[in-house]
């Protein structure tokens, strides 16, 4: 997705004027530069796709290979139709819209820690980044048995009451999935804001300084502005990875058990526990199709505001 | 075939990711007579030393390999049935729990035991074994292990339960003693034993020999047993998400009274000092005070691939390990039940199970879970219909299961 339309986004708009002929041999040359990337990216993630689509087609259960039929879009009314796929919608959003707005207000505030440290930078950041280099399904095995019932340190804190039990609710189970989602990823948030942050240039600070503007205006005016293409970006990356969520469900609460079941979790309980390839890939694509929405919705976000900033409205 | 070619990367992909959990580096061996065995690691060794009994009596025709799965059921059959799936012909033996023979034979994945083959299958097996190898009027494993639950309680604590010991009496005892009663009420396959026990010990059913979803007040009767200890001050902690394991510890913690499990846990309890004697174990409680209990029946059959390249060798190589004396090892050294009844007389079973004969009775009225090609898409209606205990609402589960049934039997969503 991204790959295909950034390069469009970031050349130069185009003049009104004829292409010149060395202009089209540029043109010519960037197609065959490019060429390589398409045509991998097209054959380990076209095919599949290509062939899941084929696949919800299909009545095809692996287990009764006799009864293989052509159904046309009877598993996607039937998916549509049912209470589980929307309640699982509802919960991924909610465990996505959650999380990355915590990570997005914890980010802001870690980048500005790393921005603005004078020193000991490098060790800053190194720590604050430890998180997400720990793999996905070690964290969550951590946050599991923090929580754990019987062996969980969590409960000889201080302040936390004994018989808080969260693993045993919906609601304490979405909580620790979510305290986990965050704790793993705000680093990823926070690298890509500070990327953001270098860009804003130091003059325009100091010119509104000298116009008397507080610390707090000079942030909500003059920073977040500027960064609004960089917030979007790990918005984006973030909201697409949140989305898709499925480690910390499956360690922290297996099977999507006590209604923490996200639209992942569903796709793999009927593709891998029910081996209904036909069902299964239906739910594989509309999973896919909303991901491609989340993304439509914040590139054209992004391409307003990179267009605001040079200035085209 | 471009399909099969995408499974079977799909698969290698998978496997090499899963290489972490003991998949990768020591499985397959080269050569026409190497008999790769895809069986769970036993902690035991029980396994270890039986394929190596097996490989010095075969004197060269074969040589069984023991690649070892990991230790949870649900991810040992996602492992085989992705590897045969994608037609995997590495694979010749597998360990089959006993509720995947139905599914694993309507795919022909396995190949049915005949004649000769069949006879020997059956030899001196317990009945309840036997069925759980049935499908189709065909023999399609060879009963290996054996497993149920008894029911484990402190001696020193509460009264000997009497033979009709009913659910609703053991909670009441446990609620008026202040103790709990460990049983296995996470959403997973254990909740789904616990349910089926005690629909089955109602003289109701999940589903009919046709596969179609039967489903009557039994189930009703389930649902106020569970909902009554979850409600209970009986409850353990963290009833929802407890497993075997959970339910050993929360026993061995003290702080339960009654527990429900399997036989592993008699064994383990050796690791506290003094504790081994004060368990006392009796038969599987029961759901209705007139009608005796069908325990749980769990446990292990050996198939043969259909993609093996040696199939007649691989037949020689189960009837092996599934031997009475290989029974017996993996009794002495891995607690795991015998299915083969005389193997329960051997003074080293005896001595390694001192309820061997309870146990033997249990295995021989269990009632075992349904037999069904569908059977894991009915687990996950059980599941989620029963789960989470404390919010099952017995008035209305006899519908709702019934529905979910109907779906899961018609490739539906539920």
């Amino acid at each position: 997705m991204e790959a295909a339309t950034t390069p469009a986004r970031t050349a130069p708009p185009p003049t009104k004027k004829r292409k010149t002929d060395r202009a089209k041999a540029e043109r010519k040359l960037a197609w065959l530069l490019c060429a390589p990337a398409v045509i991998a990216m097209l054959l380990v993630t076209g095919y599949p796709i290509v062939y899941a689509f084929y696949l919800s087609l299909q009545k095809f259960d692996l287990r009764f290979p006799d009864d293989k039929e052509f159904v046309g879009l009877s598993n996607y009314a039937d998916v549509l139709s049912s209470s589980t796929w929307w309640n699982d919608v509802l919960t991924t959003v909610l465990i996505t819209v959650v999380s990355v707005s915590i990570e997005l207000v914890l980010g802001m505030l870690i980048a500005l820690v790393m921005h603005l440290a004078i020193f000991g930078r490098g060790p800053v950041r190194a720590t604050i980044l430890i998180p997400y280099g720990i793999v996905t399904v070690v964290a969550a095995f951590a946050w599991r048995y923090a929580f754990d019932p019987t062996s969980g340190f969590v409960f000889g804190l201080p302040l936390v009451p004994d018989d808080w039990q969260p693993l045993n609710t919906r609601e304490g189970s979405l909580f620790v999935i979510i305290m986990a989602e965050v704790w793993k990823t705000t680093p990823f948030m926070a690298l890509l804001l500070l990327a953001g942050l270098a860009l804003v240039p130091d003059e325009l600070h100091e010119a509104a300084k000298v116009d008397g503007a507080s610390t707090l205006q000079r942030f909500f005016r003059i920073t977040l502005p500027l960064m609004r293409p960089a917030i979007l970006v790990a918005l984006l990356f973030r909201t697409l990875d949140a989305f898709r969520i499925f480690d910390n469900i499956f360690i922290i609460q297996p099977g999507g058990a006590l209604g923490t079941e996200s639209v992942s979790i569903l796709g793999y309980n009927v593709l891998i526990n029910r081996v209904n390839l036909g069902l299964g890939s239906a739910i594989s694509i509309l999973i896919f199709l909303c991901v491609i929405l989340i993304a439509v919705l914040f590139v054209k976000g992004l391409g307003t505001s990179t267009a605001q900033q040079r200035g085209e409205t | 075939m471009q399909g099969r070619h995408l499974l079977a990367a799909i698969a290698l992909a998978t496997s090499l990711a899963l290489g972490a959990c003991g998949v990768g580096g020591d499985e397959g061996g080269e050569g026409a007579r190497a008999i790769n065995w895809y069986a769970f690691n036993e902690p035991g060794g029980s396994y270890d030393e039986a394929v190596a009994n097996c490989n010095e009596q075969a004197n060269g025709r074969y040589t069984i390999n023991y690649v070892k799965l990991p230790n949870i059921a649900d991810q040992q059959r996602e492992l085989l049935v992705r590897r045969l799936a994608a037609e995997d012909d590495d694979i010749d033996l597998m360990s089959l729990d006993v509720i995947w023979t139905a599914e694993f034979a309507q795919a022909e994945w396995i190949v049915p035991w005949e004649g000769e083959r069949r006879s020997a299958a059956e030899e001196g097996k317990l009945e309840g074994p036997l069925e759980t190898v049935r499908y189709e009027d065909q023999i399609w494993a060879i009963p290996h292990t054996s497993n149920t639950q008894l029911l484990w309680y402190r001696k020193d604590r509460v009264d000997p339960p009497p033979d009709d010991f009913t659910w609703d009496e053991m909670i009441d005892q446990a609620v008026e003693k202040g103790t709990a009663v460990e049983v296995q009420a996470a959403q997973y396959e254990g909740l789904v034993v616990w349910i089926n026990a005690l629909i089955v010990g109602a003289g109701g059913q999940v589903v009919n020999a046709e596969g179609q979803a039967d489903v009557n007040d039994t189930a009703k009767r389930a649902a106020e047993i569970e909902s009554k200890l979850a409600n209970s001050p009986a409850a353990p902690p963290g009833m929802s998400t407890n497993r075997e394991d959970q339910a050993r510890q929360g026993f061995e913690a003290g702080r339960s009274d009654y527990q429900i499990n399997y036989t592993f846990i008699y064994p383990s309890a050796e690791a506290i000092e003094g504790f081994q004697e004060k368990i006392g174990w009796a038969r599987y409680p029961r759901t209705d005070k007139d009608k005796p209990s069908r325990p749980p029946l769990g446990g292990f059959n050996i198939a043969v691939s259909a993609y093996s390249a040696n199939q007649e060798l691989a037949f020689d190589a189960a009837e092996c390990l599934a031997s009475p004396e290989n029974q017996a090892l993996s009794a002495e050294l891995g607690g795991l039940p015998p299915t083969t009844e005389s193997v329960y007389d051997d003074p080293k079973v005896q001595k390694a199970f001192p309820f061997a004969d309870l146990l033997r009775e249990s295995i021989d009225d269990a009632g075992p879970r349904p037999v069904t090609p569908a059977y894991s898409d009915i687990s996950l209606a059980i599941q989620k219909t029963f789960h989470p205990p404390d919010a099952v609402d017995p008035d209305t589960v006899v519908e709702t299961l019934r529905d979910r049934i109907d779906k899961a039997v018609e490739g539906k969503i539920f």
